[in-house]
């Protein structure tokens, strides 16, 4: 097969994915929504003092992050489980893991960036200082694709299952926890002024590593998911 | 070496040398079990070009699991089924190719228009038709719906976009379960001429179904499951 | 080789030749855990520092570190299971995870224990306790899927791939956990720096550690026995044998 063909399947799956998200628009909203409230629970809960907020933030908003995150998984599979879409994606000629590649891409553009976005104006409720924002952006530009490459494998999973929405977060928060260290870290970091090089070097090669293994275990979970 | 269990063994291969020269589905041994519950066992049958095969059965005798262990989404509880003289998991690329299955949820994104749906699908099938997007949704009885959102379509419309992908992909084997499902009477009678005459032509049908199908003798295999 | 791999695969082999080594691994069990724990909590020497608080070692570490190899037999297994299709590497991944789940419980069980005449507390955010109750997750993720599936076959497979993820991603876990805690070291009780073991410690504590290895092989026998007995109930030799 022709690289050409495949890069065909993958914008294929690409667009229309896009095109569903934006038709069902208001869907999108919800987990960006939810960020933001659960990130404005934290002042209510904990205490409105800035300082306060300044030491929890990165913390805070990262575990928002990864929740919201988990919120969105599993529309990633689902629709398309129940109308059938999944059963042509695996009867496909292409590799089910390149157009899994798409569907993840897809995912990230529509739930990883607007959380991308709204995380400076977050930062700024919670009192960050402004030289971190530069950080946090960039540590949710890398690991944001992380979490949606490694949950698409838990919704792989799970998506056949009646009741695998709890059962997906017990499967993938835990393999979460390497990329809420290394990110949050680095926010904190930054925010102290100190070097956060390392921590992100650290977050390229996770997202490398997932980028490259995470699609075939995906493709592999969903042939195994709808027998 | 005698191997005192029901499991398949895994150095089965094709006794016969694979013969490339004439395409084929043959199916040895297939055997299926659910719960305990023998669905179907040590079946054999082959099905060559120009060759239909109706699958019969009171509901829950495991039609719709024989269809999707033919087409590679199941695995049998023993048994295998070859594409030209090889297991198609081993030729997955070549039997993806050869062959289109249309499913009970049949694929269709309910947001996307019919001429969406289409495209999407030819893209999947990595096929350039010799006929337009157009001209395939007249065939089905879709003229004039071409760009209106699916999810206004009734069942049957909806079903009809599924089967105009089986015109556009150049697929030999056709397998089908309840094809005529939500059709009207004049809808059933098109979709039947067109199955008629793929097979006419030289092409494989399989399909699950209480509607005979008005081919000649010789051409049409009936499978009775019973339970 | 291949020909022993192939005879193992095939449930009634396995069950035959499991049933003539279990009351030896049984009995080796029962030998090595009571030499282990009368050499250890009788024998061994005190701790300079920690008097005799340290000999929960002898339960600690063994089941710490069986957790981690447990993990690494279901995902083996579950590889094997997936690959070559080989029933009993399933039945062998799906009785391990309940057995690594229970050592990984006791590690953190006895860790936490140990931690507070150490520490003064029961629990501190100590790397290698962190790394346990997350492995402990891991298990229980393996565990909840595999109940969540009802076809046997496809909860064995979809749990090799969840296993065959968790290892490439323990390591990943340990080395981020461990390096986390080396920079919130501040804030937590600083470790012993640990003087080299005395011989008269250490033996019994390699003792332990084949007397868990063989208690884990004795418990996996039982269960994957009764698992095969239980898959296989419509076979001729399951009824052969029930009927006799």
């Amino acid at each position: 097969m022709s690289e050409a063909s495949l890069y065909q399947a993958f914008s294929t799956v690409l667009k229309r994915d896009l095109t569903l998200a934006y038709r069902t628009r208001t869907e999108m909203v919800n987990p960006m929504l939810f960020f933001i409230i659960v990130i404005s629970l934290f002042p209510l809960a904990v205490s409105p003092d800035p300082k306060v907020l300044q030491s929890l933030a990165p913390g805070v908003i990262w575990v928002a992050a990864l929740l919201a995150t988990l919120l969105s998984l599993d529309s990633m599979f689902r629709s398309d489980f129940d109308d059938g879409a999944l059963e042509q994606m695996l009867l496909s000629v292409h590799p089910v893991s390149v157009l899994v590649l798409g569907k993840v891409l897809a995912h990230w553009l529509v739930t990883g960036i607007p959380l991308l976005l709204l995380a400076p104006l977050l930062a700024v409720l919670l009192h960050m200082p402004s030289d971190s924002i530069p950080a946090l952006m960039t540590t949710l530009a890398l690991g944001g694709p992380i979490l949606s490459l490694v949950g698409a494998i838990g919704v792989a999973l799970t998506v056949g299952l009646r009741r695998g929405g709890v059962l997906l977060s017990l499967l993938i928060l835990p393999l979460y926890i390497p990329v809420l260290i290394f990110a949050a870290n680095a926010v904190s970091n930054a925010a102290a002024g100190l070097a956060i090089a390392g921590q992100l070097y650290f977050l390229g090669a996770l997202l490398a590593l997932a980028l490259t293994l995470a699609p075939i275990a995906t493709a592999a979970a969903l042939r195994i998911s709808l027998r | 070496m005698p191997l005192t269990d029901r499991f398949p063994s895994q150095s089965q291969m094709p006794e016969s040398t694979p013969d490339k020269s004439t395409p084929g589905l043959t199916v040895k041994g297939l055997t299926c079990a659910r719960d305990d519950r023998v669905l179907f066992k040590n079946l054999d049958f082959r099905l060559e070009p120009g060759q239909a095969l109706q699958i019969e059965g009171p509901n829950g005798s495991g039609k719709t699991t024989m269809l999707r262990i033919l087409c590679g989404l199941t695995l049998p509880t023993e048994g295998e089924v070859l594409w030209n003289g090889l297991a198609i998991e081993d030729n997955r690329a070549e039997y993806m190719g050869a062959m289109d299955f249309i499913g009970h949820a049949h694929g269709i994104k309910k947001e996307l228009t019919p001429m969406e749906n289409l495209q999407v699908a030819m893209a999947m099938a990595n096929t350039r038709p010799e006929q337009s997007l157009e001209a395939v949704l007249e065939k089905v009885g879709l003229r004039g719906f071409e760009d209106v959102p699916a999810i206004t379509l009734s069942a049957g419309q909806c079903r009809r976009v599924a089967l105009g992908r089986l015109l556009l992909s150049k697929s030999l084997l056709w397998i089908l379960d309840e094809p005529f499902t939500a059709l009207d009477v004049q809808g059933q009678a098109q979709i039947e001429s067109m199955l008629v005459n793929h097979v006419e032509q030289g092409g494989m049908v399989i399909l699950t179904s209480h509607h005979p199908l008005a081919l000649k003798d010789g051409m049409l295999k009936i499978i009775n499951l019973r339970p | 080789m291949w020909l022993f791999f192939h005879k193992l695969g095939s449930p009634k082999y396995f069950y035959d030749l499991s049933g003539k080594f279990l009351p030896w691994f049984g009995g080796l069990t029962l030998i090595l855990m009571l030499l282990g724990s009368y050499w250890g909590l009788v024998v061994a020497p005190a701790d300079y520092q920690q008097g005799d608080s340290y000999r929960i070692i002898y339960i600690h570490v063994p089941a710490a570190w069986m957790s981690l190899f447990v993990y690494i037999v279901m995902a083996s297994a579950g590889a094997i299971g997936l690959i070559w299709k080989m029933k009993m590497a399933d039945v062998v991944a799906s009785c391990s995870a309940p057995l690594g789940a229970a050592f990984t419980f006791l590690a953190l069980v006895t860790g936490s224990l140990w931690g507070k005449p150490m520490w003064g507390t029961y629990w501190v955010w100590d790397a290698r306790l962190t790394s346990e109750l997350i492995l402990l997750f891991l298990y229980l993720g393996f565990m909840g899927l595999e109940a969540a599936i009802d076809d046997k076959r496809t909860a064995a497979n979809a749990c090799a791939v969840l296993a065959l993820v968790g290892v490439v991603n323990i390591p990943i876990i340990h080395y981020s956990v461990e390096w986390w805690n080396t920079l919130h070291q501040g804030s937590t009780v600083a470790r012993v720096d640990k003087p080299a073991m005395d011989v008269n410690m250490l033996i019994p504590l390699l003792i332990m550690w084949f007397a868990f290895m063989f208690y884990y092989g004795t418990t996996l026998f039982m269960r994957a026995r009764n698992e095969v007995l239980y898959r296989e109930r419509d076979t001729a030799w399951v009824k052969e044998m029930v009927t006799e």
